[in-house]
């Protein structure tokens, strides 16, 4: 077959043909992973909630709310147990960190007090600030039972409770920073709705 | 040139990575495990085996004027759909490449081998060129991952064998630019040797 020629009208033709038969395609991809996709990242957020609420088996009810001074909202899942409020699991963030941002997952009992916390997204450095990952460490263990409402978490360098990771204090600030927003979404929520 | 030298040509005489220097950005990028290197091998090499092929096949149809537009939305497509699946099957994996799949659009690998073999050869060729170049650029990848890893995490596809951790510079940036750079020192080293052992 011979190379087609340079016209006008070829050249229209093909392009739109090719970008037709491109969406189509793509279309059909989309349709077929698209609940795959929303069902893994589902997961993702359950296995999470699961971390920072242990044991927890009642209703979730979720809210966006964005701090005061803050640009992005943080979602607050309020967590019932018959008809209860015993807690909630907020996703939270921090703009502090070493390099850009990233986000976290709080459980908070009733009163404001940390059972749990999940890193969900970071790009901290590896082998410094990344230890933020590692779940075992003294460093998130540390949070457990803390109830930043009274005092909101420092580092001991700036005057607070929290031990901060060995030669990744920013890391360590930005992740008192992110808790604290939590409490404060928390709080937010809690008295917007009256509970 | 036989089929099989079109195939076995990228594993190392015209390596993307190490020998014709293509598609440096994911390499420095993503090696820092072999499981990043061999996820996103794989993938480059499905985008270049059904880019090369839809090329070939189209070579005759689409209009020399418009040739890098058409290359360019095919291999979009392609690689916008390696970027659904792996969400939507490997979520995993999905979290460590994160947004250098998308990038594979831009990787010159795939518009390279379009425009300097698909376009002007038959479709068996190009299909044993796009598996050849993507192997090529898998091999080159995990050499550089499992080199990075070993040394930066003590550790060999997530399976550690030190205490703590390893020597940090490898896994961060710094560490790329060394490991890339000593690897293409020694495939042109090795080259050279038996050049000059075939001249003699």
């Amino acid at each position: 077959m011979a190379k087609k020629e340079s016209t006008l009208t070829q050249l229209v033709i093909t392009l739109t043909l090719i970008a037709l038969l491109a969406g189509v395609a793509l279309a059909g991809v989309y349709s077929l992973t698209k609940d795959p996709i929303e069902a893994a990242q589902l997961q993702k957020k359950k296995d999470a909630i699961n971390k920072v609420l242990p044991g927890f088996q009642g209703e979730l009810k979720d809210y966006t709310c964005t701090v005061d001074g803050d640009k992005d909202p943080v979602t607050v899942s309020l967590a019932y147990q018959d008809d209860q409020l015993c807690g909630a699991a907020i996703e939270t963030y921090t703009n502090k960190a070493f390099s850009g941002r990233f986000d976290i997952m709080v459980g908070l009992d009733a009163e404001g007090k940390v059972l749990g916390t999940a890193i969900l997204k970071h790009s901290e450095t590896p082998g410094l600030g990344a230890k933020i990952e590692d779940e075992g460490s003294h460093f998130i263990q540390q949070f457990k039972g803390m109830n930043p409402a009274e005092t909101p978490l420092k580092v001991k360098k700036d005057g607070g409770e929290v031990d901060a990771i060995t030669a990744a204090t920013i890391s360590s600030r930005a992740f008192c920073d992110a808790v604290n927003r939590a409490v404060a979404a928390y709080n937010k929520v809690k008295e917007e709705n009256h509970e | 040139m036989s089929k099989l030298n079109i195939l076995t040509k990228g594993f190392f005489k015209e390596n993307p990575v190490l020998v014709l220097v293509l598609g440096t950005c994911p390499t420095l990028a993503v090696t820092t495990s072999v499981k990043n290197a061999l996820g996103m091998g794989l993938a480059t090499t499905f985008v270049l085996l059904m880019s090369n092929a839809l090329i070939s096949l189209l070579k005759n149809v689409i209009p020399d004027k418009v040739r890098i537009p058409s290359f360019i939305v095919i291999i979009a497509t392609f690689v916008s759909m390696i970027d659904l699946l792996i969400q939507g099957f490997a979520p995993a994996l999905a979290s460590s490449l994160g947004i250098f799949i998308p990038l594979i659009v831009v990787n010159c690998i795939v518009l390279g081998r379009a425009e300097a073999f698909a376009s002007k050869n038959t479709v068996g060729d190009s299909i044993l060129d796009g598996i050849g170049m993507g192997i090529g650029f898998t091999i080159a990848l995990t050499i550089i991952g499992s080199i990075r890893e070993i040394l930066g995490s003590g550790s060999f596809l997530d399976h550690k064998f030190i205490q703590g951790d390893g020597i940090l510079i490898f896994v961060l940036a710094p560490g790329a630019f060394l490991v890339f750079g000593f690897t293409v020192a020694l495939v042109r080293y090795l080259q050279s040797k038996k050049k000059a052992k075939a001249e003699n």
